[in-house]
């Protein structure tokens, strides 16, 4: 057996650690890549920087731990650029892990919120984040789909209290805060199924913008949706929220994994490359038996 | 420059309209104690309808502009409307600060005491004898009540929607069947120099019974049952109909005699989706199937589940299979197990039971995520053969690299048919492909109208929300 | 009868969702919400099914000595831990006797598994059990530390219950999830070979859209490969999704149809 006949039959656990192997090298060493701007996330960004102060987004936080490389940093990035914008946020969470998941964030983004930052050129005070003026965690119910259309109504159906047992009623940013009427915008983060009752039963309902911050994988699934104009933009993947922090001014994690995902795709196409030249030669070989 | 002083003030103005302080600015103002500013023209021609195509609560204002909404004196920024409330809501208002007061206070309270709950009976009865009230407290006009705003719109606007919620217990909560009445005033860049419009009333909200804006939902909805019946119904007659093989439901069989011959036990995957979803409901059925042929061969089966329900309906099917087999004693319970609502736990759970049990086959079928390829690879790995069928169209790529049949999307749906070529199940399919051989018909005839820019043929599909 | 009713109870609840989508009205809402409750009821009794299903498994794993029945005894503990933390939460600093507590009820589960598990002596593990349960429950009435909390979330932040979360489950999830990454590489490098002409456009599609985002080719193409790339998702990729939308669309309407009419019965074990 030949070199490009072992490629052809190459056991898949040497494809695994030559990708473990690029990508602890690329974790391990310190250099920046560049970040290219898609359209699909600058709408994103856009939409968010151009609210007024004081204004509510409705924050989904529905993944699980799984997809926390991906989604996390998108949460990460949102919520800080909304909060120095001093907007309000509304923090569900339809997926079972989830609250861990939005309850770690918070606690991580208003520490950072407590330093003074300058983002873009813009200098930011330090300020304390107060739970029921800030932001209101709503925390999580079964059946996302339900939740979903009873928030439509009146937050307060599926959530009487939020995840810390404070009635709805007695937060000083849930005033006059119903339903989705008072709310700019519903950025939904998620590794699975929720986005589509977001789509249907949320913005196919009650009409709201809809923003997505999906994992890479799904991303592609979710484009007809932007161009039929239900979604106003999506952020695909790791990818997605690197660009989301380039445009903040922000790095953080997501810029941070960059370079050992963009090295990670260059191995996997490598992989492609060899293994398309393998089945080329090796059946170019073959033809030329035949021939003889 | 201008636009931006409009902007700032209607921002102010809006801001001033939520404060609950101010319940009743000046309605009619005397013009001569602001003498820079002329009041501007009325608006003209206010009508108030209730909202079509929803469940009451709301009302819809148009109006013509006021004579200097850019044009004349145009000194008109915004229009204010004014909603006549009688005195009867304030007590509503205050009952129901009160009921969620004690409300918060019972969920607080680790003792909820029998002095606490006769006060809340009472509040509940005292709130509900209010609303009960306001129509009747509606119907005072203008006596016992006040004019108050329910909206700014900048000027330009010539229509404002006054949608409340129907629950009671909602500050926003509209009356239906009450008598409303509404004005609307064009205000100037001084907000006390304005002009009020005629009041219109009485007008009353209620809920409708049929939305006609989803009515070419129910014509399609009742053309598609009709083909369904009909093809159902020939099909019945035994007219022949065919349908193309499916190589992933044919290898099923085949598929099932492999884990008999090699002793090895068959797993069968339902996905991650509930027992509402299509794609599990037509899961449910190949599983049937799958259990039926597993239990006259006498092969092991393996469902593991990820949702709770999920795993009652797969007990019953699995159990109903055995009985139809003839084989009712070798159904054991735990062939079909919960194992977690953890995504990837679930994943490890199932991963682990493939490279333990190396089963003979594994069938995916259902809904789908990110752990399709864990799934399959591994069960590829675990030198099974693999048929997977899922409608999440992210995941075939996925399941058709690493599986060796997958059924795309629809085919998961058609597989009942296919596996019990009943003549009905097979009517329902044909049905099916004619309503897909309209839908590619009006798609071209919607791109040539479309082009040729005659919209009403496009209009005639649009569904409002 | 006993196949008859379900069919009927179907047959009426799917044709009044059907309508209810048609009818605005504040009484169809009320119904559809009342319905809507009813399917989070049954889904929290199920749960209750699921988990019992889930300990009874692993019991007869263990009981049966299956291939890693160890694992089991991990599972059990997992489940009946978590459950424990989540409803209790400390009430000062101090922990108190807290953790002997947790021992003591998780050493009145394991003795009572052991009951059900052994096939001989049985009597030894129940009576350990019963002095465990007696010191837990003497710690749960004189220990003010800590607190049981049924009616609301307070467990949660029960500082073990998010050390177990934010320390074991969510490395190990992000883990099983990362996997991903090494499949889809060995699944790329097998599937993407241009046997024949339409697997040649596939590879290079793929290609595309992989390296557009690539910023060290960007000097090269420009933004052509991102246009490129853009065309490729919202022309092709997005018409044949489409395609197969409306068929799954199509597909769902009828098999609900066919749900509705007791036309298919397959959920029913009744093919």
């Amino acid at each position: 057996m030949n070199f490009f006949d072992k490629l052809m039959k190459l056991d898949r656990r040497w494809v695994f650690l030559f990708l473990v192997v690029v990508c602890v090298a690329t974790y391990m060493t310190e250099f920046e890549v560049p970040i290219l701007v898609e359209p699909e996330t600058q709408v994103i960004f856009d939409f968010v920087d151009e609210l007024e102060p004081g204004e509510i987004v409705l924050i989904a936080i529905d993944y699980d731990p799984n997809n926390l490389a991906e989604l996390h940093p998108m949460t990460y990035a949102m919520a800080e650029h909304c909060w120095r914008k001093k907007l309000r946020i509304i923090f569900t969470s339809l997926s079972q892990n989830g609250p861990g998941m939005a309850d770690q964030a918070i606690r991580d983004i208003s520490d950072s919120l407590m330093q003074d930052t300058e983002y873009n050129g813009v200098m930011y005070e330090g300020r304390e984040i107060v739970s029921g003026v800030d932001y209101c965690f709503l925390g999580y119910k079964p059946y996302y789909a339900l939740v979903i259309l009873a928030m439509g109504q009146d937050f307060r159906l599926p959530f009487p209290a939020d995840y810390y047992g404070t009635p709805l009623d007695s937060l000083p940013m849930m005033q006059g805060v119903i339903n989705y009427d008072q709310v700019a915008c519903v950025v939904d983060l998620s590794g699975g199924n929720i986005t589509d009752a977001w789509i249907s039963y949320g913005q196919g309902r009650f009409g709201f913008p809809l923003l997505l911050g999906l994992t890479g994988v799904m991303t592609a699934q979710y484009y007809p949706f932007l161009g039929s104009g239900q979604v106003v933009g999506i952020m695909g993947g790791l990818l997605g929220a690197a660009q989301y922090e380039k445009m903040a001014g922000n790095p953080g994690l997501a810029m941070d994994g960059m370079r050992v995902q963009l090295y990670a795709h260059m191995v996997i196409i490598l992989f492609i490359i060899m293994g398309n030249v393998g089945f080329f030669v090796s059946r170019r070989k073959q033809k030329q038996a035949e021939r003889r | 420059m201008r636009h931006l002083l409009k902007l700032v003030i209607v921002v102010v103005l809006l801001a001033w309209v939520s404060s609950p302080a101010q319940t009743d600015p000046p309605a009619e103002v005397d013009s001569v104690e602001v003498a820079e500013v002329t009041p501007p023209g009325p608006v003209t021609s206010l009508s108030v309808t209730d909202k079509d195509n929803d469940h009451g609560h709301a009302t819809v204002l148009s109006w013509e502009a006021s004579v200097d909404d850019s044009t004349g004196l145009a000194n008109v920024i915004s229009y204010e409307i004014f909603r006549w409330v009688p005195f009867a809501m304030d007590h509503v208002d205050s009952l129901r600060g009160q009921l969620s007061g004690l409300r918060a206070e019972i969920a607080a309270a680790e003792d909820v005491t029998d002095e606490m709950e006769t006060r809340l009976d009472l509040l509940e009865a005292a709130f509900d004898a209010a609303i009960d009230n306001l129509p009747q407290a509606h119907g005072q006009y203008p006596q016992n009540g006040e004019w108050r705003s329910v909206g700014v719109v900048a000027s330009g606007v010539t229509a404002y929607g006054n949608t409340g919620t129907k629950e009671p217990t909602s500050a926003d909560y509209i009356p239906d069947y009450a008598d409303l009445y509404y004005r609307v005033d064009a205000v100037t860049a001084d907000p006390v120099v304005r002009t009020a419009s005629e009041v219109y009333g009485p007008v009353q909200c209620y809920g409708q019974w049929f939305n006609t804006d989803r009515s070419p939902v129910l014509v399609a909805v009742l053309a598609f049952g009709f083909f369904t019946l009909l093809f159902v119904t020939l099909a019945k007659k035994g007219t022949d109909l065919y349908v193309r093989p499916l190589a992933g439901i044919e290898a099923v069989d085949d598929a099932i005699g492999r884990a008999t011959e090699m002793g090895r036990p068959i797993l069968y995957v339902l996905g991650l989706g509930s027992a509402a979803d299509v794609a599990t409901i037509a899961s449910f059925t190949i599983l049937g199937r799958v259990a039926k042929r597993v239990a006259e061969y006498q092969t092991a089966l393996i469902v593991p589940t990820y949702e709770p329900i999920v795993m009652t309906v797969a007990q019953e099917v699995v159990k109903s299979s055995y009985l139809d087999a003839g084989r009712p004693d070798d159904f054991k319970e735990d062939t079909v197990f919960f194992v977690t609502q953890s995504q990837f736990a679930y994943v490890a759970a199932v991963n682990g039971i493939m490279l333990r049990e190396l089963p003979a086959t594994c069938i995916y079928m259902g809904k789908f995520f990110a752990e399709s390829l864990i799934l399959a690879e591994t069960g590829a790995l675990a030198g099974s053969i693999q048929i997977a069928g899922t409608d999440e169209i992210a995941q075939i790529p996925f399941f058709i690299v690493a599986c060796d049949y997958t059924l795309i999307g629809e085919e998961l749906y058609a597989a009942s048919a296919y596996l019990g070529r009943e003549p009905i199940l097979l009517g329902s399919l044909k049905a099916q492909d004619y309503a897909k051989a309209l839908v590619v018909a009006f798609s071209v005839i919607g791109l040539i109208f479309a082009n040729l820019e005659w919209t009403w043929f496009v209009d005639l599909f649009h569904v409002a929300n | 009868m006993k196949r008859q009713f379900p069919l009927f109870l179907v047959f009426i609840f799917g044709l009044f969702m059907v309508f209810q989508y048609f009818v605005p009205h504040e009484t169809s809402e009320w119904v559809y919400e009342f319905l809507l409750d009813w399917i989070l009821v049954i889904g929290i009794f199920a749960l209750a099914l699921g988990i019992w299903s889930l300990y009874k498994v692993s019991v007869d794993k263990i009981k049966t000595r299956k291939a890693n029945w160890g694992y089991s005894y991990v599972t059990l503990f997992g489940l009946f831990v978590m459950i424990l933390f989540g409803f209790t939460s400390q009430n000062g600093d101090s922990w108190g006797w807290y953790f002997i507590f947790v021992a003591t009820v998780m050493l009145t589960i394991g003795m009572v598994i052991q009951a059900m598990v052994s096939s001989g002596q049985k009597g030894l593990s129940l009576i350990l059990a019963g002095v465990f349960l007696v010191a837990s429950v003497l710690i749960g009435m004189f220990d003010n530390a800590w607190s049981f909390h049924f009616y609301t979330a307070e467990g949660l932040q029960n500082s073990m219950f998010r050390a177990f979360f934010d320390h074991i489950l969510i490395p190990i999830l992000s883990t099983m999830f990362s996997l991903l990454a090494f499949f889809i590489a060995s699944a790329a490098y097998r599937a993407f070979r241009a046997r024949n002409l339409l697997a040649s456009l596939l590879l290079l599609a793929a290609l595309i859209v992989m390296l557009r985002f690539n910023p060290y080719l960007s000097p090269i193409f420009g933004d052509y490969m991102a246009k490129t790339s853009n065309w490729l998702m919202n022309v092709p990729n997005m018409a044949a999704q489409r395609a197969i939308v409306i068929g799954i669309g199509l597909g769902i309407v009828a098999t609900a149809l066919k749900v509705i009419l007791g036309i298919e019965r397959g959920y029913m074990g009744k093919g």
